[in-house]
């Protein structure tokens, strides 16, 4: 199914959507007492755009043959599929408060089969480019409909397996398949540019031969855009480098790589991410209205 | 010919102890035969390969169906992962390789993207990637050591719900190939490079899980998998002109062991000695030795190359070096039964 253009009145409504999205990303955190803040708040809204707008899915039917896949490659930024999928209607709210506890499904990386709905097991770094790519072929095999979309982290491109997979992807031409990376600019050990330099990284997949565009990925409309021209694009695959600030929305965590591998960790930050969230919200309405 | 025991049941060749004129063929032609077959059985059967398609005897199957083959280029870890991802959408993927690469260098690929992703799947919805390694073993010969995969075994068993085959020659590989295909879920099969005698028959049966008695014997176990057995069964020639009676096992499938059939051979003998073409660090022998420590502590020799790195050579000569030869198992056959008394 083609996705439709978004209109206005959609995108405030996912915009408020994605930040009770962010709310629920802060408690689950909280209350599994750890786990990555800074990519999950940094992706919502490309989580959101995704699961509200841009996959044809079915949350009461995850299994449906004709739905598209989503590869979640950078599996420690879960928290934001898993509080979206919940939004989405995939299970209950309330279950996002067992993240990371005995016998959950909500795993602490992306397991298959522990959560109807999460498409491939992951965590360790790079691999899932290489999957996503194994699900676009099958559904070209095949003369399948469906699309294939893949999540990946900036850190993540040092990862030797991610060009293996790139150059594989640009020579079967794969335009079923969407990728989007989180260009936050950092990772554990700091500022991907003093870790290990990336740039120029558009021009590194389109030497590929891939079909890149850069976005505000906290533009809900540009996200929409990005991924209904990569539904277009013959011949090559898409790779959308959603620029983000990670830690979005509560302005401690914002663009500090200290906070991309913990929780909140007290009462007191909660609230305070809570409260910055509740004044985001304010700031999208007075945008808007 | 001596007086032997061999069980008929098996179909094996007439002829089977005449060293000097029995066929040989490369195992991996079985496998290459058994791609053909089991993608004629099955159009979800589709294979990879990184660079090596003739070499692995992938290029059959090329030939028969090539919108169904993918070449990765050297990439292994990446095969790995689209494999996953084919798998997933409902494909049988075969990976080809080298064992040194592929289960090596691309193992955490396997670990996390298919024996993982894999775990708890629910019936049908499994991933069925296979991973072949060829030129597994010391006899892969002159390309020497970095080629010579001899942990492979040991990488792919302790991976949950893995399962390992090391088939002995040409038949057994096709037949090990077309088995794997129809089991549901990961699997690791095992081939070396050099062309190994043909024991089997078209007619021999085969069952991945179940270890085939080739000889009943009353003195001493041999359980071998791989090139070994036949060496195995050369051994057990040789002593049985020396009163030793020696029951000879096919144990092909490391994973799931048959355990049965080795806890009722070893109930008999009261002695085992393993061989295959692998490290005595976890391999075949490991997995018998974890088992009968459990069940029935049975003392054991172990043949295989002794926690050491292989080299370049013939591959007869080194299977002399590396304690692998026929007369390294009648040797570590008589220290077993040594230690029974």
């Amino acid at each position: 199914m083609p996705i439709h253009a978004i209109h206005d009145q959609k995108v405030k409504t996912l915009e408020k959507e994605a930040n009770e999205i962010r709310k629920s990303i802060m408690e689950m955190l909280f209350e599994a007492g750890s786990g990555h803040s800074a990519g999950p708040l940094g992706m919502t809204d490309v989580f959101t755009a995704l699961y509200f707008h841009v996959l044809d899915h079915k949350p009461e039917d995850p299994f449906w043959e004709e739905r598209d896949r989503l590869v979640l490659s950078n599996g420690h930024i879960n928290p934001v599929q898993y509080a979206t999928m919940a939004h989405a209607g995939y299970f209950p709210k309330e279950e996002l408060k067992t993240l990371r506890k005995m016998g959950t499904r909500l795993q602490g990386h992306p397991h298959r089969t522990a959560l109807p709905g999460v498409e491939a097991t992951s965590g360790p770094l790079g691999s899932g480019l290489g999957v996503a790519a194994g699900m676009a072929i099958a559904a070209r095999m095949d003369k399948k409909k469906w699309r294939t979309y893949c999540i990946m982290g900036d850190g993540e491109q040092n990862e030797g397996v991610v060009w293996e997979a790139a150059m594989f992807i640009g020579k079967e031409k794969l335009n079923e398949l969407t990728v989007i990376i989180d260009r936050n600019n950092i990772q554990i050990d700091g500022f991907t540019s003093d870790v290990m330099p990336l740039e120029p990284l558009r021009e590194k997949y389109e030497a590929f031969g891939w079909h890149v565009v850069d976005i505000d990925g906290h533009n809900i409309t540009e996200i929409v855009d990005a991924c209904r021209k990569a539904d277009s694009i013959q011949e090559k695959p898409t790779m959308i480098i959603a620029n983000t600030i990670p830690g979005y929305g509560v302005e401690f965590m914002e663009d500090k790589f200290e906070w991309h591998g913990k929780p909140p960790g007290s009462k007191e930050e909660l609230s305070k991410a809570l409260h910055d969230l509740r004044t985001l919200g304010g700031r999208i309405n007075s945008e808007h209205e | 010919m001596n007086n032997m025991k061999i069980n008929k049941s098996l179909n094996l060749i007439s002829d089977l102890l005449n060293a000097d004129k029995i066929e040989k063929a490369k195992t991996r032609d079985g496998y290459g035969k058994g791609l053909v077959e089991a993608g004629e059985k099955n159009e979800d059967v589709v294979v990879l390969c990184a660079d090596l398609t003739e070499s692995t005897r992938s290029h059959w199957f090329r030939e028969k169906f090539p919108e169904r083959f993918i070449e990765v280029g050297i990439a292994e870890q990446n095969m790995a992962a689209t494999a996953s991802g084919l798998a997933s959408a409902g494909k049988v993927a075969f990976i080809s390789s080298y064992a040194a690469f592929s289960p090596g260098r691309n193992n955490e690929q396997i670990r996390t993207t298919i024996s993982y992703n894999n775990w708890g799947s629910e019936k049908g919805r499994e991933i069925n990637v296979k991973v072949a390694g060829a030129h597994a073993g010391v006899s892969v010969g002159r390309d020497g050591a970095t080629h010579q995969a001899l942990e492979d075994v040991a990488l792919m068993r302790v991976q949950p719900g893995m399962t390992v085959v090391v088939p002995a020659d040409v038949h057994e590989a096709q037949k090990a190939t077309v088995a794997l295909a129809e089991r549901p879920g990961p699997a690791y099969i095992r081939f070396g490079r050099a062309a190994y005698p043909i024991f089997t028959t078209e007619k021999t049966p085969f069952e991945i899980g179940k270890a085939y008695v080739i000889t009943k014997g009353k003195d001493v176990t041999i359980a071998a998998n791989g090139p070994l057995v036949y060496k195995a069964l050369q051994a057990a020639s040789e002593l049985e002109e020396e009163g030793i009676d020696c029951e000879v096992i096919n144990n092909h499938t490391v994973k799931p062991l048959d355990g049965e059939t080795i806890l009722k051979s070893v109930k008999k003998t009261g002695a085992i000695v393993t061989a295959e073409e692998h490290n005595i660090l976890g391999g075949m022998g490991s997995a018998v030795a974890e088992y009968l420590s459990q069940n029935h502590p049975t003392p054991q020799e172990f043949i295989g190359t002794r926690d050491r790195f292989g080299e370049s050579g013939d591959p007869e000569e080194l299977f002399e070096k590396f304690e692998m030869g026929v007369s390294h198992i009648k040797e570590a056959v008589k220290r077993v039964l040594d230690r029974k008394k």
